[in-house]
């Protein structure tokens, strides 16, 4: 199993390590809704440091990234960053990812999931066009600092004012003598930032978080609460609500999708099925009697007609109650539609509801 | 972690636990199995009435992260269900091993006890996880 700079770090806090798609990860350290709660509540600290980062750079940069992605990367100046997915050229998804721009039109960070970061470096590797492309992933560390008060303990700790940046920017520091990049995003829904920090540097910043947010009640976080928090939000996660198959406008995406902008992969496909009428979408529900959704679970009408599956569901810390996401027949996805979940074998009713689930 | 594994009962290679009073079989999960789930927060169990099967789901219990099926020490039938569990699973992780018991179940044949673990064996397996 691959290893972050802080796996010796979490067995010393005595978090319960799992192997997560090759790597091991802490899937929690006291208890999971402990952990949640803590995020929603003061704040939390994740190693994101398996996530995968790739390196575009050189005059051919923006043309590439442009060619690979569905949003719009030539809005991007230096310092910005966009949520955007990576196209196959089946009318699916590769992967998605945050562009960042670190100079404009010459560099830019890709961070991808960790579960598929061979996958995309090879797909974006393969259909290059003329960039200067790197896997970074080794060189960097990555923790996410999310909760109400992560603005002032990353002030206190970096000495920069995060709080001041708008969301999704990101801006080069130092910690002690390592380089960082504070990179305002995340994966909660709350109040935050991603930090990548040079490889070597990554325990010293994860214990300095540690150490000066006592006081904030600061708590580190493992990956149980990480799908909880963001089933919570109903952001997507590459496996459950997209994958290589998936329309990305069915999974509600078409906000980082810009056809009419420019050219890119598989774009004929994607547009064309939008075009030729959706079947589906992604919605969330609650449940209207005893049970817990969870993926793979399917959905039916009253008249007992398959219309849809769960994509994600758990039992939502925050509101104590059962949560799901799932993708239903576009009949059925207003707010207020009721339908049968199947719940080995047996069939209890739910309803489409609003999302985010927990509003900020 | 010390688990507390009661000497008297016997056990499941799926970590549940059966305690027998002559025809009467209590079971339960074991704290292993609490500890690993997390956080229950749904119990789904048979009926009184209903006939179960060693080896055989009886029932499920979740947590926020997963779904576990409960397995049936003994073959018989239910003739009492904690329903209290239905509004405070939470006791399943605070103490699985007394109060939050699952069912009560008149065993078919005693015979099916030797199919079960002792605690001595039930700690060596746990051990090795």
């Amino acid at each position: 199993m691959k290893k972050t700079p802080l796996a010796e770090t979490h067995e010393k806090l005595g978090a319960r390590m799992v192997d997560f798609a090759g790597w091991y990860m802490p899937v929690q350290y006291i208890g999971l809704r402990e952990e949640h709660n803590n995020v929603r509540t003061n704040v939390g600290l994740f190693d994101v440091s398996h996530m995968g980062e790739v390196r575009v750079k050189g005059p051919k940069a923006l043309e590439t990234l442009e060619w690979l992605t569905t949003n719009d990367v030539s809005k991007l100046n230096d310092g910005e960053a966009q949520y955007s997915l990576l196209p196959n050229d089946q009318g699916g998804l590769v992967d998605d990812i945050i562009v960042y721009c670190l100079k404009k039109n010459e560099d830019y960070l890709v961070c991808v999931n960790a579960s598929n970061k061979d996958k995309d470096f090879a797909w974006m590797t393969k259909h290059n066009k003329g960039a200067d492309m790197t896997d970074e992933s080794d060189l960097w560390g990555q923790i996410a600092i999310q909760g109400p008060k992560a603005l002032e303990l990353c002030h206190r700790v970096l000495g920069m004012k995060v709080g001041e940046m708008k969301p999704f920017t990101v801006q080069h520091g130092q910690f002690q003598n390592h380089k960082i990049m504070v990179a305002t995003t995340g994966y909660t829904g709350e109040k935050g930032c991603e930090v990548f920090v040079e490889a070597g540097g990554t325990v010293a910043l994860w214990m300095a978080l540690l150490e000066q947010g006592k006081d904030l009640g600061v708590m580190p976080i493992g990956l149980g609460a990480r799908d909880t928090l963001r089933t919570e939000m109903k952001y997507s996660l590459y496996g459950h609500e997209i994958d290589d198959t998936t329309n990305p406008y069915e999974a509600g995406l078409g906000w980082v999708i810009k056809p009419a902008k420019k050219d890119f992969m598989g774009k004929n496909l994607i547009v064309g099925k939008k075009e030729a009428g959706l079947s589906r979408n992604l919605v969330g529900f609650k449940m209207l009697e005893k049970g817990i959704p969870r993926q793979g679970y399917s959905l039916f009408s009253f008249d007992n007609k398959e219309i849809g599956k769960v994509t994600s569901g758990t039992h939502s810390p925050t509101l104590d109650e059962p949560i799901g996401i799932a993708y239903i027949d576009l009949a059925q996805v207003k707010e207020g539609s009721e339908f049968l979940l199947d719940i080995r074998g047996r069939k209890v009713k739910a309803v489409v509801v609003k999302t985010p689930f927990v509003q900020k | 972690m010390a688990f507390h594994i009661p000497e008297d009962y016997y056990y499941t290679k799926e970590h549940e636990w059966a305690q027998v009073d002559e025809n009467i079989v209590t079971v339960g999960i074991t704290e292993f199995a609490q500890d690993s789930l997390g956080e229950i927060v749904y119990v789904e169990l048979p009926e009184e009435g209903q006939k179960i099967t060693q080896g055989q789901t009886f029932g499920v219990v979740e947590s926020v992260k997963a779904v576990s099926d409960l397995y049936a020490p003994v073959s018989g039938t239910v003739i009492e269900v904690n329903t209290s569990l239905g509004d405070d699973p939470s006791v399943l992780n605070d103490d699985p091993v007394n109060e939050g018991w699952l069912v009560r179940i008149e065993m078919d044949t005693e015979k099916e006890l030797a199919n079960l673990m002792r605690a001595p064996d039930y700690k060596k397996l746990i051990a090795e996880k």
